[in-house]
């Protein structure tokens, strides 16, 4: 019994990861209608920005954590601003071409910059587990839940309660009658690509602090995983991504623990096959009707 | 269309056009032995040969799914990987003369990925743009994980001692063979039905084109020959490793028809032949090539939709291989 409870703990400490780069992606699919496949390796800088900060230039550890989202959250920007706004009009197939070639330019050049050796870096979480009853949560895994339920109680509010969350749902409905409503349009894009960053830096702390290695393809699988996690909920719905985190976490841990660790990849991706056979809207998504 | 109307017009194949294209295959072909036999090339250009057919294969597969059906196809590496398994595994366990086991092979591996690629067709067709592209990531990382699990395909290590059958001979046959029927399948009825699926797939369904077989269509073919070139891969290398086939040989591969124009050929041979040598001279900067690629990639779609591109087109002074067909994909 308690193995199995472990196996759970550990799935929804890997979905809460997951759930929190989700929700980039689905910020960036509801607002500008693309699939930024630049997300996963965002999460790979922020790793390396950290490791960067606290172990090259001792900086503080808060400061670096803050410094590491601040840096993200601005590369979100400006990658929107060079790479995808100019193709606002374009094709989706360019679009995607397009996050495709900046997915592979940051990867690329983490591996000019820090070689493709994975770098170990000690987690900077210094909290001890805790035991209930006979299963131990190890502080690893309690910080990142308590850092997940924080940013998404506080981005479910930003969403519903600010002015500028209602600016991005505006936008996300229709950007032209947004714009007529005097939203400034691309200042909300580049907002939702910066918070959308800036929880994959948070991802990327948590996700060097589980596994304590960098490397420059660090961020891709978990990107993909993510993405999957984003279509399971539904994409473009914010609990439907936070949902779709979680039981994806909890699929693949338990089909770690009890089919195969090989294979449990390829049942993570067969689950997106399913989902999109079955209800290719997701779990919580809306359907859109296709206007001729 | 106009193009399509004069081909349809001329039904004879013995037109002067082919003979001059049968004449430079001929002549190309004895250019590829002076090259591969002569004293011309030193011994590492000479083990470019085989890679450069090989990549041409690919991208005018590729081409077909990406540039005419106009849907990303992210998982071209897995077909490979089905047909190089396939076709090792067939040449390592039968004893048959040479040149009838590597037939077999060639043959075997291209059926093996294009059943997978009808089995990944079926329900991806459902599908399209951003989530196609995913699902044949997805798929491209299944088929990986899978051969790193099985037995018989040995694992993570892969398969040893593959017999080095490929040959410029042969792998120059196969490249001509997949581009002659490419670029002819292409312009045929059916092929014209894969591109209005791509320019407008509502118009297309409402003349009565059925939008999801012809999906499929292009993608069992463009598996087949991807297939194919994964079969020539592990014979030419004699070594199979499912790492191989990650998403980067994917992404190479996508970046050559990119950078050849998307639904263009002639381009995607020209960017194939480019891409396998340009590295290969580009030695000392190696670490900078996928940097390369990765810029390739996003100049070239900001190029097609900048304003830039339009006004070269109007003013008459794009080179003529540069224009490729319209691509309204919306």
């Amino acid at each position: 019994m308690g193995s199995i409870l472990e196996q759970l703990i550990n799935g929804l400490r890997s979905g809460s990861i997951y759930a929190l780069i989700a929700l980039g992606y689905t910020m960036v699919y509801g607002i500008a209608k693309m699939i930024n496949f630049a997300h996963g390796d965002i999460i790979m800088v922020g790793a390396y920005a950290l490791y960067v900060l606290i172990a090259l230039l001792k900086v503080p550890v808060m400061a670096a954590v803050f410094l590491t989202i601040i840096i993200c959250s601005v590369l979100g920007i400006i990658i929107e601003k060079v790479a995808y706004k100019p193709l606002r009009k374009a094709p989706a197939l360019s679009v995607l071409i397009t996050a495709i070639g900046v997915s592979f330019f940051l990867q690329s050049l983490a591996l000019l910059i820090f070689k493709p050796n994975p770098i170990a870096f000690k987690s900077i979480i210094n909290v001890n587990s805790i035991r209930i009853g006979d299963i131990t949560i190890s502080g690893v895994s309690l910080v990142t839940f308590i850092i997940t339920f924080i940013c998404m109680v506080s981005l479910t509010y930003f969403i519903n309660k600010t002015k500028t969350g209602a600016a991005m749902k505006a936008v996300s409905e229709d950007k032209a009658a947004a714009e007529l409503m005097g939203i400034n349009v691309n200042r909300t894009i580049s907002i939702t690509f910066a918070i959308g960053s800036g929880l994959a830096a948070v991802a990327g702390i948590l996700f060097v602090c589980q596994y304590q290695s960098i490397q420059p393809t660090l961020g891709a699988l978990p990107g993909i995983k993510a993405f999957v996690a984003a279509v399971l909920g539904g994409i473009g719905s914010i609990p439907g991504a936070m949902i779709g985190g979680l039981v994806l976490g909890l699929i693949e841990s338990i089909s770690k623990a009890y089919i195969s660790s090989q294979l449990s990849d390829a049942i993570v991706f067969g689950v997106l096959v399913v989902v999109l056979l079955v209800k290719p809207s997701g779990l919580l998504g809306k359907n859109r009707i296709e206007k001729v | 269309m106009k193009k399509d109307k004069k081909v349809t017009n001329n039904n004879s194949i013995f037109t002067l056009k082919n003979l001059i294209y049968l004449i430079c295959v001929i002549a190309g072909y004895f250019v590829l032995t002076y090259l591969a036999e002569g004293d011309l090339l030193s011994r590492q250009s000479k083990s470019l040969i085989i890679p450069m057919g090989i990549n041409i294969i690919l991208a005018v597969s590729l081409s077909l799914t990406v540039g005419f059906l106009g849907e990303l196809s992210l998982g071209h590496a897995g077909f490979m990987a089905i047909g190089g398994y396939t076709g090792a595994l067939i040449t390592l366990h039968m004893n048959l003369p040479k040149g009838i086991e590597f037939t077999i092979a060639l043959i075997a591996g291209g059926i093996m990925a294009a059943i997978f690629g009808f089995l990944i067709g079926l329900p991806v067709l459902r599908l399209k743009g951003d989530y196609l592209a995913i699902v044949t990531l997805a798929f491209g990382e299944i088929i990986r994980s899978v051969l790193t699990s099985l037995k018989f395909t040995g694992g993570a290590q892969g398969l040893t001692k593959i017999p080095r059958y490929s040959n410029y001979t042969w792998v120059y046959i196969v490249m001509v063979l997949t581009v002659v029927l490419i670029s002819n399948f292409v312009k045929s009825r059916h092929g014209r039905a894969i591109i209005s699926v791509r320019e407008n797939y509502i118009a297309a369904e409402s003349i009565g084109i059925k939008v999801s077989k012809y999906k499929v269509m292009a993608f069992v073919i463009a598996a087949f020959f991807a297939g194919v070139a994964g079969v020539f891969y592990g014979h030419n290398l004699s070594i199979l490793k499912p790492g191989d086939f990650d998403y980067n040989k994917s992404i190479e591969i996508l970046v050559i028809v990119v950078l050849g124009g998307m639904g263009n050929i002639k381009g995607s041979i020209i960017a194939a032949v480019a891409l396998t040598i340009l590295p290969e001279m580009l030695r000392s900067v190696d670490e900078f090539r996928t940097l390369l690629y990765a810029v390739v990639l996003i100049a070239a779609m900001l190029f097609r939709s900048s304003g830039f591109k339009t006004k070269l087109e109007e003013s008459g002074k794009l080179p003529k291989f540069m224009k490729s067909n319209k691509n309204n994909a919306k």
